[in-house]
Parts: structure tokens; sequence; C-alpha cells
């Protein structure tokens, strides 16, 4: 099944600041060139709740499963 | 064109605190319950208040609610109304241990109960001294009220109906509310929610400043609908602005940091705050710090090269501190001002923070407008809480901790009047209008047929910009009247926002422009009422209120102790009484007097 990049691009809104800014940043520079894997990736991580996301993307918390780690550094660039 | 219609005995929107409060109150009492969310619940801005719940339960020190009751009209600045706050300082103690059984983690004392902790503004003995009040689940205490709640809503079946936006509420030709319309993203189909009640419970709309602690999903989306369909918001002018938000971003810096020390400089490196506040420094109230930032930024003393901020230094606490006394902040520091506060200071600027103003409301979470001479009549089949709402209870100024109790008591409150008013059938699922969905339709259909019409993105822009600038935390007569001016400007291009993809499944540019819709209505409430009114009270601040011994602090009583109702339609302003008169007979007022810490 394809995901849908519309579904995925909202569910990028967040609770926390702190995630929408970093978010809207990788929405802007990488978002629109990720293929399928990446965007399944990206969909996974984003269950993560939003206290814990913020905490591997900040590095003060380990990214929690392999899987999450290639769109955590992409979410970590400044 | 037919639309689906959804038939409930009530139907909710926003899913944040005060939601998920209200629908657990009429889920468990077997009323038919829809839950309307444009995200995941869980994912509500609940998510991000820290600072704990107020009660007086006095575990830590001694208590009770007439001295909350007290710290709330004081923090007010009197324009608060009193039956409201007596209601929730008296209510408060109910619904943490309520909270408490629904499994929310809070910390505890050696002894097993709730552990309490001082919060600014909270006192003893009508203020006398600092009181532990807070009750707070380590710093995740809206996290952990949201998820106690969501699992609770889960349990009593209530239906949600997640990534829908609500779009324009139903009324008749009597103005009783008969439901909602939204548009379920997924599909972009637009549907009726017709139901016996609605509660809104939509959270603020921060986002309408440039610099906002607010997430992204705070766009005010059911302030904007009552406005749109003629219902007044009150006292939109009042903004409470946080001191310490990182310059640029928004993102919020803990008051802990200054609770442990961090200092206030302006570019030339001076304490700044000991010029303003003599005894508290840097640790005076929110309003007096933003204050005095702000007249330092003004006065040419602002760091950096377009000096518009000033600096946050805690270089002088050891990394140790830092880590275990004030996790995230050093996260935050480098992450969005590329500062590592252990080394250098971190920009930051007073930022917008929370919605004082919202719906009018009741004690009970009915909405009330003026009707035939009346100031405060029940709108039939509406309520609303939390921040989306006013009660009031938070008046000119908000207390810390005060928002958190707000959204679980009117939320609870709204849940108990409906569900009273459903068993009493009192409640009646009324005919729908044969136009319920018209304006909705006609919103979407004039967004697929725009041409040669405005950005969403550069219109949102533009409107945060000038809220910024007129409508900050400082307020001058002659830049609010101008702001008056271009804020409707702004209104105007919003009306022909235009969007480049047409398509319907997922349309996030859609939905933004849907949301801007609300907040604009948002914008222009909240200018127009700060222009007029010709005071300083709370977070209202404007230069040429004089501080005399008639108006202390520029507060003026006699003139301008009244709550603003601005009406979108004619852009017309009305004023109400406030209620100065607790609930119960036997209680005093809190008699006027002059707002100091």
């Amino acid at each position: 099944m394809t995901l849908n990049r519309g579904r995925v691009r909202w569910q990028c809104r967040r609770a926390l600041l702190e995630l929408d800014l970093v978010f809207a940043r990788f929405l802007e520079r990488h978002f629109d060139h990720l293929n399928d894997g990446q965007l399944a990736d990206l969909d996974d991580l984003l269950i993560v709740e939003d206290h814990d996301l913020w905490a591997m993307i900040n590095g003060s918390q380990p990214v929690g499963n392999d899987r999450w780690k290639e769109m955590v550094e992409l979410l970590r660039e400044r | 064109m037919k639309v689906a219609k959804r038939t409930f005995d009530a139907v909710i929107v926003g899913a944040g605190g005060a939601g998920l409060r209200a629908a657990l109150q009429l889920s468990e009492a077997g009323m038919k319950t829809a839950v309307l969310t444009k995200v995941f619940p869980t994912r509500s801005h609940t998510v991000a208040a820290q600072g704990g719940v107020a009660a007086s339960l006095g575990n830590s020190t001694e208590d009770n609610w007439h001295w909350h009751m007290y710290d709330t009209v004081k923090g007010s600045d009197w324009l608060g109304d009193q039956d409201a706050i007596e209601f929730m300082v008296k209510k408060a103690n109910e619904v943490v241990v309520e909270l408490e059984h629904y499994g929310m983690p809070f910390d505890r004392t050696d002894n097993g109960k709730i552990y309490q902790r001082p919060f600014g503004g909270h006192s003893q003995n009508y203020g006398q001294t600092p009181v532990s009040r807070s009750c707070a689940a380590a710093d995740r205490t809206g996290h952990a009220m949201l998820h106690a709640l969501y699992q609770r809503n889960v349990r009593a079946n209530t239906q949600f109906f997640v990534e829908w936006m609500a779009m324009d509420l139903i009324r008749n030709a009597n103005g009783d509310v008969l439901g909602v319309t939204a548009m379920e993203m997924e599909t972009g189909e637009v549907s009726i929610f017709h139901a016996k009640a609605t509660i809104f419970a939509t959270g603020g709309a921060g986002r309408i400043y440039y610099s906002s602690t607010n997430a992204f999903i705070n766009t005010g989306d059911g302030v904007g609908m009552a406005a749109r369909a003629g219902i007044p918001l009150e006292d939109m002018e009042f903004w409470q602005f946080h001191p310490t938000g990182v310059a640029g971003a928004g993102v919020l810096i803990t008051e802990g940091v200054r609770g442990e020390g961090g200092i206030l400089r302006n570019a030339s490196g001076e304490r700044f705050m000991e010029r303003y506040a003599p005894n508290l420094k840097d640790l005076a109230s929110r309003d007096v710090v933003s204050r005095a930032m702000t007249t330092e930024i003004n006065e040419g003393r602002g760091a950096g090269s377009a000096k518009d901020h000033v600096l946050l230094d805690i270089t002088h606490l050891s990394p140790e501190t830092i880590n275990k006394r004030l996790p995230g902040i050093r996260e935050i520091s480098i992450q969005f001002a590329g500062v590592d506060p252990i080394k250098a200071l971190i920009p930051v600027v007073p930022t917008c923070h929370y919605q004082m103003g919202g719906i009018p409301t009741n004690y009970k979470g009915q909405v009330v407008v003026p009707k035939d001479g009346e100031k405060n009549v029940p709108i039939v089949g509406f309520y609303a809480a939390g921040e989306c709402a006013c009660a009031s209870v938070h008046g000119a100024n908000r207390l810390g901790t005060n928002s958190l109790l707000d959204l679980l008591v009117f939320g609870k409150a709204a849940g108990e009047t409906v569900v009273s008013d459903f068993q009493s059938g009192q409640l009646k699922l009324q005919p729908l209008p044969e136009d319920a969905a018209d304006v909705s339709l006609a919103r979407i259909a004039r967004l697929e047929t725009q041409t040669g019409g405005e950005d969403v993105h550069e219109v949102r822009l533009e409107m945060q910009r000038t809220m910024q600038k007129h409508a900050g935390v400082f307020r001058f007569a002659d830049v609010l009247k101008e702001g008056v001016t271009k804020i409707m400007d702004v209104a105007e291009r919003a009306k022909r926002t235009q969007i480049k993809d047409k398509s319907k499944v997922w349309n996030t540019a859609r939905t933004e422009a849907l949301e801007l819709d609300n907040l604009i209505e948002v914008a222009k409430a909240t200018m127009v009422s700060a222009e007029a009114r010709k005071e300083s009270r709370g977070a209202h601040v404007r230069d040429d209120a004089l501080d005399c011994a008639e108006t202390p602090n520029g507060r003026d009583d006699k003139n301008w102790l009244k709550h603003t109702l601005w009406y979108s339609e004619g852009n017309r302003l009305d004023y109400k009484p406030v209620n100065l008169q607790p609930m119960s007979a036997d209680v005093e007022p809190i008699a006027l007097a002059k707002r100091t810490y």
C-alpha cells in the first residue's frame, strides 16, 4: 500500500512548538524528496509521543528503533 | 448538493484537556457523543503544559480555597467574574482527586499524598507568603493528564473523529445551535454533525502573533467559528506574554531558569531588572518582566544586530546544575538559538503564550450573549470550555497552573450541564435548516475557484507581523489605531486566499486556508478591542494610561471595569459588567485594590 503524502505531511503537525519548528524545516528541505521507503519510515516514527520524539531529536534520549535513525538525522539538521 | 449527515446526542469540537474532560462526563452518562479533532487527541497542545494544576489540597503547606480565590481575582486585575472564580477554586480539589483516580501519575510526598510546589502569584493568607499549590507529574503534567483522560474516554465509548476539521456552527432562525459542519481531511468531504448539544473546546489562537509559544495547531478554530456565526468574543485584548521565548523561534524557556538563578541582561551586559524591580529582580511577575524587557528593546538597549532581543544568562551556573535542574533548556537553546547556554547567553523576547479572552460563558459552561436587554442569556444547545472560552476566571491576566485547572473544572461543568439538560428532556434534536451546510460548502467552493488571489502563508505572516507590531506587550494609542486599519486590510486579503493544490484528499494547503479564516477573526477582535480599551489592566498595558491615585497602574475602574464584547458583523463593540459578586451569599467579595506584589 502506498502512503498518502498529504496524510503523512499532516501528521507532522505536533503538540509541541519545538517539533513543529523542526518539522517545518524538514518539510521544506526534505519531504518532497523522500522515496516510498523513507516515507514509510517517517510514518512509523510519527507514532512516537511528542516528548519522546523531541528527546530523540535533541539527543537526550537514544533513538529507539534503527528504522527511525535516518529520519531523525534529517530532522536534526539545522 | 447532498451532504452526509450524522446524528449524535452531543458533538464536542476539540480533544485537548477540556474536550476530553467534557466528553467523559457525557459518555459515562450514556450519551451518544462524538468528539471531532483535527489531530490525534494526545497530540493536542495540552501536552505542552508543564507547570502543574492548582488546587488548595494543603498537602505541603497550609492552604484553603479562599486564599486561592483571592490570588486569582487579584491576578485577574479584578476583571475576572467572582462567581466563576469561586466555582473554579472550590471545585479544584475534586477534579484533581478524580484525575488521580483515573490513573494520573502525580508526584508524591513521602507519605503518599500528591506533592505540591510553589508557583508565581499563588499565596497564603491573602497575598502574604508563597504557598505550595501546584500538583504536577514531573515536567509532563499536561501529557499525563491528556493520556489519563483519553484512556478513560476510550473505556466510556466516546466516539472520536480524528483528523476532522470542524468548519462552521449550525444555528437556526432562533439562534439555537444545532451542531457543526466538518470536513474529513482524508476525503475532503463536508458532513453535518447534527446534535442536541454542541461543546467547543478548541483551545487558543496564539498563532495570531509572529512570536508565539503555541504549537501550529493553535489557530483558534472554535473562536473564529463562533465569531462568524454572530457570537461576540469577550475580552480578546488580553493576551499573556511569557517573558522568555527564544528570539525568532518562540519556544518557551521555563520560568524555572530564573528561579535557578538565571539573569536577564541587555546589550551592554547590564542586569536591567535591578532598575525595574529592585526586590524581586529577575523573579518579578511575568507581566512586569515582559514590560521591562520591551522597554529595554524600545529604548535601544536590545542585543543582536537588530537590537531586537535581550539575553538570558545562566553561564554562572555549573553544567551539572543546568543538566540536572533545568533539563531540556540546553537542548532548546542549542537547537533554536544556536547557543550552548553553558558558554553563551540565550537570546529571548516576550512571547505570546495564552489567550485570556474567548467565547463568553457562565460558570456552567453555557455560552451566554446579550439578548433583549439581558447581558448573559444562554444560547440553546451551545457550550464552551478551556482556553477557547471566557468564563471569565483569568480576567486580564492568568496565574500559572490555573489553565489546567480551568480546563478540568469547566470541561466537567459544561459536561454536567449538558447531561442535566439532556436527562431533563430540555435538549431536543431540532430540525436542521435547509441551508445548514451552505456556508461551509461556499467556503470550499471559493477556494476551488479563486483566481488572482492571495497566498495563504503571506497573508498569515502579514497578520502575525501586524499583531506583533501593533498589539504587543506595550500598547500605544496611535500604533493601535494604525493597527486597526492594517488588520482590516489583512482581513480583506484573507477573504481572497488562493491555493494551488485543488485536490480533495489530504489537502493540507486547504486546511491551512480554512484555519486562516479562524485566525483572522481573532486577530481583528484583539486589535479592535485593544484599541478601544483606554486604560491599562493586567496584560493590556497602554503607554497613555496615567499611573496616578485615581487610576493606579493606569487601571481605570470608574470607566473600564467591564468586559469587552466584539462582534465580527459590523466590527462593533459592546460591553457588559464584571460580576464582582461571588456565587455564595456567605462569601465576601474580593474588594478592588491596587495590584502589587
